[in-house]
């Protein structure tokens, strides 16, 4: 062995080797090292950008700051609708290992119901990034105390500090105010994430749908750097929240608070409307709901006895109930006689209690059936007198009605700062031929000249027609909100639209308003029981939407007919009726006659905007 | 040692006299100023990936000094003792394994520790010094290239320690061991047909290894090959390891600036993944700089090789030279996610002793193999 240690031929060779070796070694360390950079640099500077947004996004996370809503104040200052703080269990999916599991654990803990568990896996269905979802919107301090106890074995759980709505004068406000629920998957699909991160709750109805915009505010954010488990470590930036605007309503709730109750014994509704502005004082609609319950989310079991109640609490009948107007649309109707010539204010009508179409047997039946002998225009209102509307109608016939009706606001939407109203119905021979397909009949005018029939009004419809007449022909638009504490550039989603006012003859004006003045005040008045005791003149006019056909050679008698059948009752009034403040009109539903029982409720609104003013 | 009669007949010469104090503590400096380069780097990372503790940078910096301390002790220790030991220290080392296969300690559901009572002594990192020892020590005495009995015999030697240490299980160690061996054997002149026909036959042999591979290991090799299939599972660590890395970019986010391991969100970022730290704080112009000090050094240690007078010398320090770099390219190659994660630590950079008294004390003998060299007298002694 060591022999060859001696060969120094051997010696060369092994040095021959070993050096080759060597140099391969340096070779193979160099091509590595190389091929270790040529990585790095297509790790650092080809996908620099790439691995540098993936950084970002590992390191932040954005969580929404919801705005708080605008509050919701009444004419006086009383807080309508307003948030408090509230303490809610809010699930962040992408942080919570096993939901089910979570979710079995939670819901011993918490006593959760199925209600809460079903909206929480619809909310999680279309959950979408990082947002929390919300398991209990309204936690106890019993339950958040349970919670914070346990709370390192549900991570991705949080208690989270949220502002809730709430409506303090809770059914008074129903209608009007309306009420936030939680955003339903249809609502989502066009909100603007932007704005609505964090945000649970969206307006459903009334002015809390319709100036959701004004409202709801723009949501911030806040990025905080997180770490691995997603937990925050520190605040990098932050976007506040810009805060709904406050709306101040024209409301006045203690007037709201007399009119409802004194509907409370009936299903019907008051409107009152300042004549000069438009602006809606009271607008009640009875029976009503507690809004309350809807922002936490209503149970099934709630919300079916209210949906299915044969009253219709959640019915606003203020804009959507339409019902024949009847007489109340008399003092229109005389006008649009004047206007077109078809009446003088002088001219009498014998009424022997019915009135039959030339050439025809059949009788359209005054209300009264012994007639009201020989009367002119303002003892047709006073009294209420159907055959000289039947006449006055059949001269004008059905498309002249139409084109005047149309001006006081019958058969189009009010154009009120509210969702949902309806537009009525004022006939005319082109609306039956598309509506019914079918020509238009002499007598038909003569039901529609007593607001009969086809003709279908809202409250609010007559209210404001009430309040233009009362204006002496100047158009006003309802509104609801007054003024907003809003940002300048805020755009109102109701800007008022320039209207075409109706040219009265002063004359002519005096003439209806007084007959109005003698349905309340005079002795023969259809609404006199309520004159008594006022220093001033209430001008008014009641009605009676017929429910219940009443066949030919039959006689209505009120006491036979069903509670569900019997008429409706109307009145529309403005007050004073020689510089009018305040217009309104009531409808009692199967009240029966409006003299009775819809004039009373008008007379104390009436009076007590009156002693305030 | 064997007495090279054409040396002979010029008296080597051993001077003792008018040396400077690191040749005479047997240290040769720039090696020694490559490794306080390179604990100079570890300590600034390792202060922003640990937390920016600086207690953490004294224990290593105390660590770093004990292990120098062993660099130097091994220094002194003349090479031919080492070729004289080595097949004895060889033999203890895998009855040290062995001991650990019985006795050891298991901590993380691998058995690689013995304790020692004050210490926990974890022997498979001692083979990794013993392994090139005895393989240089068997193959210095054969005839160069190496005849197939002798590469049968060194393989056998290579491979009982190597298969004692990945029972551990420790498939980085082994891995490394292994590699230590057969650097051994390639620097002898193991012929390209054996090279190649062990490529082959490692080939083949894959799907029997994978056969007894551990569930873990299986996932690594996964993982290793699609990274982003269980992006918040197993391969969580080298995708997070390549964003901490790319968004480095070529100038670096800053000392202490990095996000991704102050985040949490790099695995062990003081340890196996220190690299991530570097190149996140650092860029492309950091991860070339280490890299350079690496070849820097190696540079430095094929020089101590060429120089190294004899076989048993040149084919350990060689062995210990490419060794060192299989070290860097393993960690470096897992963390930037071209090679599968397996528990290397990134040489004189990551937080930790034991690797680091390893290191050092193979950087010990190829300065004993540097500064033993027996030189030619100065020239008018002759």
């Amino acid at each position: 062995m060591m022999n060859l240690d001696f060969n120094e031929k051997d010696r060369f060779f092994e040095n021959k080797v070993f050096l080759n070796r060597i140099v391969a070694c340096v070779l193979f360390i160099n091509i590595a090292t190389v091929g270790l950079l040529v990585r790095l640099i297509y790790l650092q500077v080809v996908g620099h950008s790439h691995y540098s947004s993936l950084a970002q996004d590992n390191r932040v996370k954005i969580s929404p700051l919801p705005p708080t809503r605008g509050m919701i104040i009444d004419r006086n200052g009383e807080v309508l609708a307003n948030n408090y703080p509230t303490y809610s269990l809010e699930v962040f999916l992408d942080r919570v290992p096993d939901i089910d599991t979570t979710l079995s654990e939670l819901k011993s803990l918490l006593n959760l119901s199925d209600d809460e568990i079903d909206r929480f896996n619809t909310l999680r269905r279309r959950h979408k990034g990082f947002e929390a979802i919300p398991l209990r919107i309204q936690l106890s301090e019993e339950e958040i105390a349970l919670f914070s106890v346990r709370m390192p074995h549900f991570p991705g759980v949080e208690v989270q500090r949220r502002m809730l709505r709430t409506y303090p004068y809770g059914e008074l406000t129903a209608h009007v105010v309306g009420y936030v629920g939680r955003i339903s998957e249809a609502e989502l699909q066009k909100l603007d994430p932007s704005i609505y991160s964090g945000t649970y709750h969206i307006g459903k109805s009334g002015v809390e749908k319709a100036y959701e915009d004004v409202l709801h505010g723009k949501a911030g954010y806040e990025e905080m750097e997180t770490n691995v488990q997603g937990r925050s470590i520190s605040v990098l930036g932050r976007t506040e929240p810009q805060a709904g605007a406050d709306l101040y309503l024209s409301i006045d709730i203690r007037m709201q608070k007399i009119a409802q109750d004194a509907l409370r014994e009936y299903r019907g509704a008051v409107v009152a409307i300042e004549p000069a502005t438009g602006h809606i004082l009271a607008m009640a609609s009875n029976p009503s709901f507690d809004p309350n319950p809807f922002v936490q989310g209503i149970s099934r079991d709630q919300f079916a006895v209210l949906q299915n109640s044969p009253d219709r609490p959640l019915y606003n009948r203020v804009l959507r109930g339409i019902y024949p107007p009847g007489s109340t649309v008399k003092p229109f109707m005389a006008l649009a006689g004047l206007e077109f010539g078809q009446i003088t204010l002088g001219k009498r009508v014998g009424c022997p209690g019915f009135f039959r179409l030339p050439g025809s047997d059949h009788r359209y039946r005054d209300w009264k059936k012994s007639g009201h002998g020989s009367v002119d225009l303002r003892l047709a209102i006073t009294q209420s007198c159907d055959v000289y509307f039947y006449q006055l109608a059949l001269r004008l016939g059905v498309d002249r009605m139409n084109q005047y009706m149309r001006k006081f606001g019958f058969g189009e939407k009010t154009g009120v700062d509210m969702d949902g109203e309806k537009a009525g119905i004022y006939p005319s021979t082109e609306w039956k031929q598309k509506a019914r397909k079918s020509a238009w009949f002499p007598g038909e005018s003569l039901i529609a000249g007593i607001g009969q029939g086809y003709v279908q009004a809202t409250p609010l419809q007559l209210a404001r027609a009430t309040a233009i007449l009362a204006n002496k022909g100047r158009v006003i638009v309802p509104r609801v909100v007054d003024h907003m504490k809003a940002p300048p550039d805020t755009e109102n989603p109701f800007p008022l639209q320039k209207t075409e006012n109706i040219p009265i003859p002063p004359v002519y004006w005096r003439a209806v308003v007084d007959a109005m003045v003698d349905v309340v005040h005079s002795g023969r008045g259809t609404a006199k029981g309520i004159g008594g005791g006022l220093n001033y003149h209430i001008a008014g006019k009641t009605g009676t939407a017929q429910v219940f056909s009443v066949g030919q050679g039959q006689s209505y008698k009120s006491m036979r007919v069903k509670a569900q059948l019997k008429d409706h009752a109307w009145f529309i009034a403005f007050a004073p009726a020689e510089a009018p403040r305040i217009a309104i009109a009531v409808i009692v539903e199967n009240g029966g006659h409006g003299g009775s029982v819809a004039a009373p409720i008008a007379r104390n609104v009436i009076q007590y905007y009156m002693k305030g003013h | 040692m064997s007495s090279d009669p054409l040396l002979e007949e010029i008296p080597l010469y051993e001077p003792k006299a008018g040396r400077s104090w690191s040749q005479r503590l047997h240290v040769d400096m720039p090696l020694l100023i490559g490794l306080l380069l390179l604990s100079t780097v570890a300590f600034v990372v390792l202060y922003s990936a640990g937390g920016q503790k600086i207690e953490m940078v004294f224990r290593q910096a105390g660590r770093l000094a004990l292990a120098l301390g062993i660099m130097v002790v091994i220094a002194q220790i003349h090479p031919r003792h080492l070729r004289l030991y080595a097949p004895v220290l060889y033999l203890f080392g895998v009855v040290l394994l062995a001991a650990v296969l019985i006795i050891g300690e298991t901590s993380l559901g691998a058995t690689r520790w013995l304790n020692l009572g004050v210490v926990r002594f974890q022997p498979s990192e001692m083979v990794k010094l013993t392994m090139p020892m005895m393989i240089a020590w068997f193959l210095a005495s054969q005839p160069m290239p190496p005849a197939l009995r002798h590469v049968l015999v060194a393989g056998t030697l290579i491979i009982v320690p190597t298969l004692m240490i990945a029972k551990q299980p420790d498939l980085g160690t082994a891995l490394l061991v292994f590699a230590a061996g057969w650097a051994v054997l390639f620097l002898a002149g193991l012929g390209w047909n054996y090279i190649l026909a062990l490529v082959v036959l490692g080939g083949s042999m894959m799907p029997v290894l994978w056969h007894f591979m551990h569930g873990y290991q299986r996932d690594r090799v996964l993982m290793f090959l699609n990274p982003e299939s269980d992006a918040l599972g197993r391969g969580y660590h080298i995708i997070q390891s390549k964003i901490a890395i790319g968004s480095g970019g070529i100038y670096g986010k800053g000392w202490l600036h990095g996000t991704q391991s102050h985040l949490d969100f790099l695995p062990e970022p003081s340890t196996d993944f220190v690299f991530a730290v570097l190149a996140e704080e650092f860029g492309l112009l950091g991860c070339a700089s280490l890299l350079a000090i690496y070849l820097f050094i190696m540079a430095r240690c094929f020089y101590i090789v060429v120089q190294a007078q004899d076989k048993f010398s040149r084919l350990l320090s060689g062995a210990l030279t490419v060794t060192f770099f299989v070290y860097v390219f393993v960690n470096i190659g897992m963390v930037i996610g071209i090679l599968p994660v397996v528990g290397v630590p990134l040489p004189m950079i990551s937080y930790g002793g034991t690797s680091m008294v390893t290191l050092l004390a193979g950087f010990g003998i190829l300065m004993s193999i540097q500064t033993h060299r027996k030189l030619l007298p100065p020239l008018e002694s002759q």
